[in-house]
């Protein structure tokens, strides 16, 4: 939550000014586009007659029905108190959006019978190699960035090296240097440790600034207090310093976890059976792209909601340390 | 405050308002007395201690004894390397040159065994520096399970013990951003007490309380005091100064100017510096 000031503000939305505002705002964007052609037009065909006919007083009545249910539904929506606000938008957005999808007229029979294949192979592909990358990531990132905040010269350079290399270079490039490079080195690596070994690498040089910058924003005086009773250096980051870091890495960790989540779709390039690559070739034969596309869309959507209920937790739980 | 110090300085016994400092004041002086300091251990030895930084020099050829027991203010203006010199003390700054000796271990560069050092000298910070993210049980338990390796219950209970003599045990399960100034500085003084060290440093406890907390934590450090423990305590609280040290030491521009018996220094201040800084202390 932002500061909230104590004065009471007045709810903007109930202020006719401002609701005519909005009116003639959205009225006019939507007599930009002609909507006769649509579902819109079918709807409306008891008032407008044959919706190809109707011309600009058909395209006048569709925008000005939508722009009438928008309004309506903001004001009403003021009312409410925050919780229902937000899971009412919640769920128009999300019905607006299936009946985006309806739009493609996609065969229902078809995903239901690939689906659960997708999973059990896509998803649980995707889930693994996600999440061991992760583990290794966050091992790497915190190595990383102890040798970055060290005062040994050997540990700095080699450290910074790796994040501006691993940064700087596109993933996919990564992917196809470690799979392609390392057997001209004589490592021969299956297509599965590869993509991980590219993952961890990749997004530890990412996470190596953000557990830098967690560890140093943490004052000076606890390491300091940590010290002067006596904790070694390892203790002191274990148990004074990264729990303290903890709650400012949490959301950007909670982005690197989603994009990764999503940038594991890179491997199927060395043929791993992850979610996108089933996604395409099951697709592909039989013509049905769309169908599989939008059903991989949603699975990786819904994988990523559930980190982000996860981080919300972790959040919750360590603002636990500083209520008043 | 100013006032009370002053009327103390000038000897006036009236019936000023006096601080809970100045309650202790007849015993504490008797149980010094009774020490016989001379004879007492060396807890820290400083000779000849000079530190720079960079070509900055903050302390120059530092001599000082502190004995067992013994109860030592260090006071001067800002800047004049009072912190440096305590927080050398635990090693927490290195010095070039000179000996520091704490509990008879020389402190030097190539030291493996600093934790010896560190867990037998308490040190208090003015900011307090609690680690927020423990319960105030939890803060005073870390170090003797941690460090000595003691059982949890047994932590529990020396913590308990230190957090009822320094009262506030009702305390115990809250997190430190949930006390006032005054108690996470008690807290803190219970965190070092648990590892039960040889001797406590202060680095300025009460400079950035509220004025209604600094008693409370002047009058914890005065039963520290009374009880027997050594300290060396970096502080402007002048009443708790003449109440409770051996000695006090004035320092300006890192540089030792003058030491003496409380009564002595306040009283009658030989150096032009020391007097101007009594002057401007006790008349703000
Ligand atoms: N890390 C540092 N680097 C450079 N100069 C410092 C550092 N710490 C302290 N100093 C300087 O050393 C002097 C003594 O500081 P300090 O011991 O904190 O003084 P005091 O505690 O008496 O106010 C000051 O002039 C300060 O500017
Ligand atoms: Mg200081």
């Amino acid at each position: 939550m932002l500061y909230q000031d104590t004065v009471e503000s007045e709810v903007l939305v109930h202020k006719p000014w401002f609701i005519a505002a909005v009116f003639a705002v959205v009225l006019a964007v939507f007599m930009l586009f002609n909507l006769t052609g649509t579902t819109f037009g079918e709807f409306m065909r008891p008032v407008i007659g044959d919706p190809e006919q109707s011309g600009l007083y058909g395209r006048f009545a569709i925008a000005f029905m939508i722009t009438v249910v928008f309004c309506l539904n903001v004001v009403f929506i003021a009312f409410a108190p925050l919780k229902v606000q937000v899971g009412i938008v919640w769920l128009e957005l999300l019905l607006l959006f299936l009946a985006f999808f309806d739009s493609f007229n996609l065969s229902l029979p078809f995903i239901s019978e690939n689906l659960p294949y997708l999973i059990t192979q896509g998803v649980v592909t995707t889930i693994y190699v996600s999440a061991i990358s992760l583990v290794f990531a966050s091992m790497i990132a915190i190595i990383a960035a102890v040798a970055k905040l060290s005062s040994n010269g050997f540990a700095y350079a080699i450290a910074s090296f790796y994040t501006s290399f691993f940064r700087g270079l596109p993933l996919l490039m990564q992917i196809y240097l470690i799979y392609l490079g390392l057997p001209q080195l004589g490592i021969i690596m299956d297509a599965v440790p590869s993509g991980i070994l590219a993952l961890s690498l990749c997004v530890g040089a990412y996470m190596t600034e953000i557990f830098r910058a967690g560890i140093q924003s943490i004052d000076r005086g606890q390491w300091e207090a940590s010290r002067s009773m006596g904790f070694g250096f390892g203790l002191t980051m274990r148990r004074i310093i990264l729990p303290q870091a903890l709650p400012v890495i949490i959301p950007p960790m909670g982005n690197m976890f989603i994009s990764m989540l999503k940038d594991s779709s890179l491997v199927s390039v060395l043929g791993v059976w992850e979610l996108t690559f089933l996604a395409r070739t099951i697709g592909q034969p039989t013509f049905h792209h769309m169908e599989m596309l939008i059903t991989a869309a949603i699975i990786y959507w819904i994988m990523s909601a559930c980190l982000e209920v996860a981080q919300s937790r972790l959040e919750r739980h360590f603002a636990r340390s500083k209520v008043r | 405050m100013s006032v009370n110090n002053l009327s103390q300085l000038n000897g006036l016994t009236g019936n000023t308002p006096l601080h809970a400092v100045s309650a202790h004041h007849a015993p504490v002086t008797s149980i010094s007395e009774s020490l016989g300091q001379m004879s007492a251990e060396k807890i820290i030895e400083a000779t000849n201690v000079s530190k720079w930084y960079g070509s900055f020099r903050v302390l120059t050829e530092i001599n000082l004894t502190v004995r067992k027991g013994e109860r030592i203010v260090i006071c001067g203006p800002s800047g004049s390397g009072k912190s440096t010199l305590i927080r050398c003390f635990n090693r927490l700054e290195a010095h070039q040159q000179g000996d520091i000796i704490v509990n008879g271990i020389r402190l030097h560069d190539k030291m493996r065994n600093v934790t010896d050092v560190r867990k037998n000298v308490g040190m208090v910070f003015q900011h307090f520096n609690l680690f927020p993210h423990m319960t105030v049980l939890m803060n005073c338990m870390a170090a003797p399970m941690w460090i000595k390796g003691v059982s949890e219950a047994e932590a529990r209970k020396t913590a308990m013990r230190f957090l009822e003599r320094v009262r506030i045990p009702e305390q115990a399960n809250k997190y430190p951003a949930q006390l006032s100034g005054g108690q996470q500085q008690r807290v803190a003084i219970a965190r070092s007490l648990c590892m039960e060290p040889a001797v406590m440093l202060f680095d300025e406890p009460t400079s950035a309380l509220d004025p209604e907390m600094v008693s409370e934590v002047l009058e914890t450090m005065t039963s520290l005091a009374r009880d027997g423990m050594t300290m060396v305590c970096v502080t402007h609280e002048m009443g708790f100064a003449r109440a409770v040290a051996d000695r006090v030491i004035f320092m300006d521009s890192g540089k030792i100017v003058e030491e003496g018996a409380p009564n002595d220094f306040f009283t009658n201040p030989q150096h032009a510096r020391t007097k101007l800084f009594l002057s401007q202390i006790l008349s703000h």
